[in-house]
């Protein structure tokens, strides 16, 4: 790291961005080849254990040996390549394209540019200011901060790690939708005379910032700060939740969770929903535990739709918003995104069986 | 004197981006004035979308996330 030396106007050398270049695809050919060997890493750690394979506690020893490496693996992958493609979008030129645009095209684009552009939650109430008052329409803006939270890579890198890349690009293509739909019906709903009155008189000229200019070695690094930032953060929770998910593995009974989250009880759906929203994780505590669910006969729909739910209807995220929309505001946007979640479980439990 | 703004709602890169600026303008010897602009709408009114963010004399220069080093001192000796 060459923190605090200063290079003067010198973007970087040569020969240091090939090492960089060259570091970094040597790595990614490490991350296959150890990740060819995961299985028989399991198969070997068990049979090196005092426990018969065939037993509960060898199935729930096999299922956290193969699933921990293998998903915190699959995330640091993703995560490095969600931070790169960020580094090629700022919230500013995303404000910028979604400007005046109108609505339709304009949540199509929003829900899109929302998975793309890095985006802090503790910065959700600067950039919904910042778009409103610079002229994004309040749909638009909807529609953007719905999906940014829900379809992100570390829900997406998971599912596609424990659930497979089918059910996976469902979720992207479904989460979008709800991002779209519920932000194009609340334009529709014209409540901009509902957000708190100081941010709907606030009128401002987006500001115009000189690009930094960006190497190919300054967007691996941009890459690995989301490594360090993301996968830093939640590891614990991934192992707890794939710890949690492995005992439901080895020892909770197939056909008590299929009565209770199988496809047979419609209920499930609405009651999954309303049981996430005071309910706050990020994606990568709870789908382990998910996909232990799904194994044992509970419904993929049920399960998605408590996910999506945990994630975009987060009682601490309404109470930041709550400076900037009035009480019905809220709940218009919880109602909103509730239904468009309620479809997504039915949607999803009539179409994967 | 340089007169500097530091934006955002006072979250942990907001405080570190401050202290940044603070230990590259003693580094560089750059007398700098430091004010952290907290309120919602003073900071909607940079017309930035992202926090923290950083005012030089009143000229919007970063938004969002922590600065780069190498930029802060070319803000700062600019």
């Amino acid at each position: 790291m060459s923190l605090g030396f200063l290079t003067g106007r010198v973007p970087a050398v040569k020969p240091s961005a090939a090492k960089w270049i060259a570091a970094t695809i040597a790595t990614l050919i490490l991350w296959g080849l150890v990740y060819s060997q995961l299985v028989s890493f399991s198969e070997w750690l068990v049979a090196a254990l005092p426990v018969r394979p065939d037993s509960s506690l060898g199935a729930a020893i096999s299922f956290f040996a193969y699933d921990t490496p293998k998903v915190l693996m699959l995330l640091t992958l993703v995560v490095f390549a969600m931070g790169v493609v960020r580094s090629f979008f700022s919230p500013e030129q995303t404000r910028t394209l979604l400007a005046g645009k109108r609505e339709g095209v304009g949540n199509v684009l929003a829900a899109g540019l929302g998975i793309l552009t890095p985006f802090c939650s503790c910065s959700a109430v600067p950039l919904f200011i910042g778009f409103v008052s610079a002229g994004v329409p309040l749909g638009v803006t909807f529609s953007f901060l719905i999906a940014a939270p829900m379809v992100n890579e570390v829900a997406l890198g998971l599912l596609f790690a424990l659930v497979g890349w089918k059910v996976a690009l469902t979720y992207l293509g479904f989460g979008l939708g709800v991002a779209i739909v519920s932000g194009w019906t609340i334009g529709r709903l014209h409540l901009e005379h509902w957000l708190e009155d100081w941010v709907r008189n606030l009128r401002t000229a987006a500001v115009e910032l000189s690009p930094e200019r960006l190497t190919a070695v300054d967007r691996i690094k941009a890459g690995i700060e989301a490594l360090q930032e993301i996968v830093g953060k939640v590891w614990p929770w991934i192992i707890a939740g794939i710890a949690v998910g492995a005992f439901i593995h080895g020892f909770v009974p197939a056909s008590l969770l299929a009565t209770i989250m199988g496809r047979g009880a419609w209920w499930s759906v609405p009651a999954a929903v309303l049981v996430g929203i005071p309910m706050y994780s990020n994606a990568a505590g709870i789908i382990p535990i998910i996909q232990a669910l799904i194994t044992k006969g509970a419904a993929l729909g049920t399960v998605l739709a408590f996910m999506m739910s945990v994630i975009a209807l987060s009682l601490p995220e309404m109470i930041i918003l709550r400076k900037v929309l009035t009480i019905r505001l809220i709940a218009v946007f919880i109602g909103v995104v509730g239904t468009g979640i309620l479809a997504v479980g039915f949607l999803f439990n009539a179409l994967f069986q | 004197m340089k007169d500097v703004k530091v934006l955002g709602p006072g979250c942990k890169r907001c405080v570190a981006t401050a202290e940044m600026v603070r230990s590259e303008a003693d580094k560089l010897g750059v007398p700098v004035a430091i004010e952290k602009v907290t309120d919602y709408a003073a900071i909607a009114r940079y017309g930035i979308a992202a926090t923290p963010g950083i005012v030089i004399d009143g000229k919007v220069v970063h938004a969002g996330g922590l600065p780069k080093t190498e930029d802060l001192a070319r803000w700062l000796a600019a």
